[in-house]
């Protein structure tokens, strides 16, 4: 069965992800049984609970405002898919 | 005598200090051992052996683990060497730099060896979803070796690693562990620092060590864990020694059986298996008591919302700008961006991170999100609730055995479901352990199950000592399987 309101389609292109047609089909149907399945989370009263982000309840880390050592140029460079004089070339984002 | 590789870290540091043989000697027996069981495992995707050679000869065994090689789960940042997540997004990326993990396993004296297979981005419980190979389980090698870190269990079941680091999500660690016979610990939340471990979900994901023995994770853990200002999730704690109480027994243990982890549909010989170690265990000397987490069955649900959510953004990152695949000649920026994730991520990664946008998207937040949030606040109270009551659970790590290869690759819900015993324990940021229980039969194989104890938060020295006392007292960690 498939959800009625999970359109796989229009979710990957929110998600930058290309389709074939047959993996459309594939995770439309996959997709819809395992959110037919957390439906079951519907069933109970969560009024007044409050929500868990986190397992452990930390915020606003801190630490000292002076550099730390990070990685050189060469190194952030060394993987990238595309770059030139230093810099990572990017497909052109400008029309 | 038994071969170098059979040793537990622990033998293996007591023959360095005696002289019997050095760090190069247990270095090159493993490299044969990988070299003869490999082929019919497929634990490693790539290893070094030069390099961890000369980290060997130089090593210092008198440091906590001198001289000890380690395997790493491919989702692990080790300087200079590839870390693919076991995804074509990553082929050929080199690290940077180490994760805090290693830089601390390298001043312990350690020595990271070798490379090792997972689902694709730490997605799946079979390592199936690899888009390299297909690891097999060691005791019957037409069977997965579940999952993800799958590489990290097989291999030290197979005696071709002494220890290896995994990550456990929502089971990880635990049930690769189970389903291969070997000892696998999830750290409590905050307890292991994630730098450089490549995030899949945020707020559940823990580094964790697998090894032949509950005193061997103590070990590992010992080294590992620790504040890291890079991980602001990493707590600052005093320091603890995690061996401490290894060696006792279970006198005066309080250990609670949750009824919900007893289903139905669970394999009926891992159900007995399961029982027969909880009468041990009260032999042992422990008190048994029913307890009760009346939302466990919807810890499932609530996992496959929160974490897909929280992989949908970590995986972003995966542009083919910085790092990872590009497609050849892009028309224009989204065809850049929906090519090369279409082309560099294989079906579950996909399926996950559709998942995770969709319940994130506007107008389902809070019918999805918001809601399994809030359901997860109800699961950490029924464990704050037990731990009232007892000092550790004790329950089936996984509902089956090894299954076999292909049998669910189809079936996404069910693969899901085959996490039921430790998706929880993430949701509630408590540690957990896995330890061997005995064995079922399949057709003609042997295959292992195991038994999961669960600590609260941050309790992992107590935890440690009942699995220790529980693993010794049962011997089936002694067990090996017969690899060609």
């Amino acid at each position: 069965m498939s959800s009625p309101n999970l359109d796989v389609r229009d979710v990957a292109r929110l998600a930058r992800i290309e389709l074939t047609d047959e993996e459309a089909t594939t995770f439309q149907a996959q997709l819809g049984r395992v959110l037919e399945y957390v439906e079951q989370l519907k069933t109970l009263d969560v009024s007044g609970v409050e929500p868990t982000a986190h397992a452990n309840p930390v915020f606003n880390v801190l630490r000292e405002d002076v550099s730390q050592p990070g990685l050189l140029r060469e190194a952030a460079l060394a993987n990238a898919p595309h770059s030139a004089n230093n810099l990572f070339v990017v497909t052109k984002v400008i029309e | 005598m038994s071969e170098l590789t059979d040793l537990s870290i622990s033998e293996l540091q007591a023959g360095f200090r005696r002289g019997e043989f050095t760090p190069s000697d247990a270095l090159r027996a493993l490299e044969a051992r990988i070299s003869a069981v490999d082929p019919a495992i497929d634990a490693y995707l790539s290893r070094d052996f030069q390099t961890a050679l000369a980290a060997a000869e130089k090593a210092d065994i008198n440091l906590p683990l001198g001289g000890v090689p380690v395997g790493i789960k491919d989702a692990i940042n080790v300087l200079g060497e590839s870390c693919t997540c076991s995804s074509k997004m990553l082929a050929g990326f080199k690290s940077p730099y180490d994760a805090t993990v290693i830089s601390k396993l390298r001043a312990a004296g350690a020595i990271p060896y070798g490379r090792l297979n997972m689902d694709e981005f730490a997605m799946g419980s079979s390592t199936e979803n690899s888009a390299y190979k297909k690891t097999r389980n060691p005791w019957d090698t037409t069977r997965i070796p579940g999952g993800s870190s799958g590489g990290s269990a097989a291999s030290v079941a197979a005696r071709e690693a002494f220890a290896t680091l995994g990550s456990d999500t929502g089971g990880s660690i635990r049930q690769p562990a189970a389903l291969c016979g070997v000892v696998g610990l999830k750290p409590s939340y905050g307890r292991v620092s994630r730098y450089g471990l490549v995030a899949f979900a945020s707020s559940l994901d823990q580094i964790g060590p697998i090894a032949r023995t509950t005193r061997d994770c103590a070990s590992i853990l010992n080294v590992i864990a620790g504040k890291d200002f890079h991980d602001s999730t990493s707590l600052d704690l005093p320091g603890e020694d995690f061996t401490a109480k290894l060696g006792g027994d279970l006198k005066g243990a309080k250990l609670g059986v949750p009824k919900e982890y007893f289903v139905d549909g669970m394999n009926p010989q891992v159900r007995s298996k399961v029982e027969v170690a909880i009468k041990r265990c009260q032999e042992l000397g422990a008190e048994i008591i029913e307890v009760s987490l009346p939302h466990t069955s919807y810890a499932v649900g609530v996992y496959y919302i929160i974490a897909t959510a929280e992989a949908s953004a970590n995986l972003a990152r995966f542009d083919g700008v910085r790092y990872g695949h590009r497609a050849k000649n892009p028309r224009d920026l989204l065809d850049h961006y929906m090519r090369s994730r279409d082309e560099g991520f294989g079906s579950e990664v996909k399926r996950r991170i559709i998942l995770g946008t969709y319940v994130l998207s506007s107008g389902y937040y809070d019918a999805y999100y918001l809601r399994a949030q809030k359901v997860r606040t109800l699961i950490r109270q029924d464990f704050t609730n037990a731990f009232e009551k007892v000092d550790a659970l004790i329950c089936p790590t996984s509902p089956d055995a090894a299954f076999k290869i292909g049998e669910r690759v189809d079936d996404p819900l069910r693969m899901y479901l085959a996490d039921i015993f430790t998706i929880a324990t993430n949701l509630a940021g408590i540690c957990g352990i896995s330890v061997p229980c005995g064995f079922v039969k399949e057709d003609d194989a042997h295959l292992p199950v195991g038994l999961q104890f669960l600590g609260k938060a941050l309790d992992e020295t107590r935890l440690l000592g009942i699995a220790d006392a529980y693993e010794r007292a049962s011997g089936f960690t002694t067990q090996r399987p017969h690899v060609v």
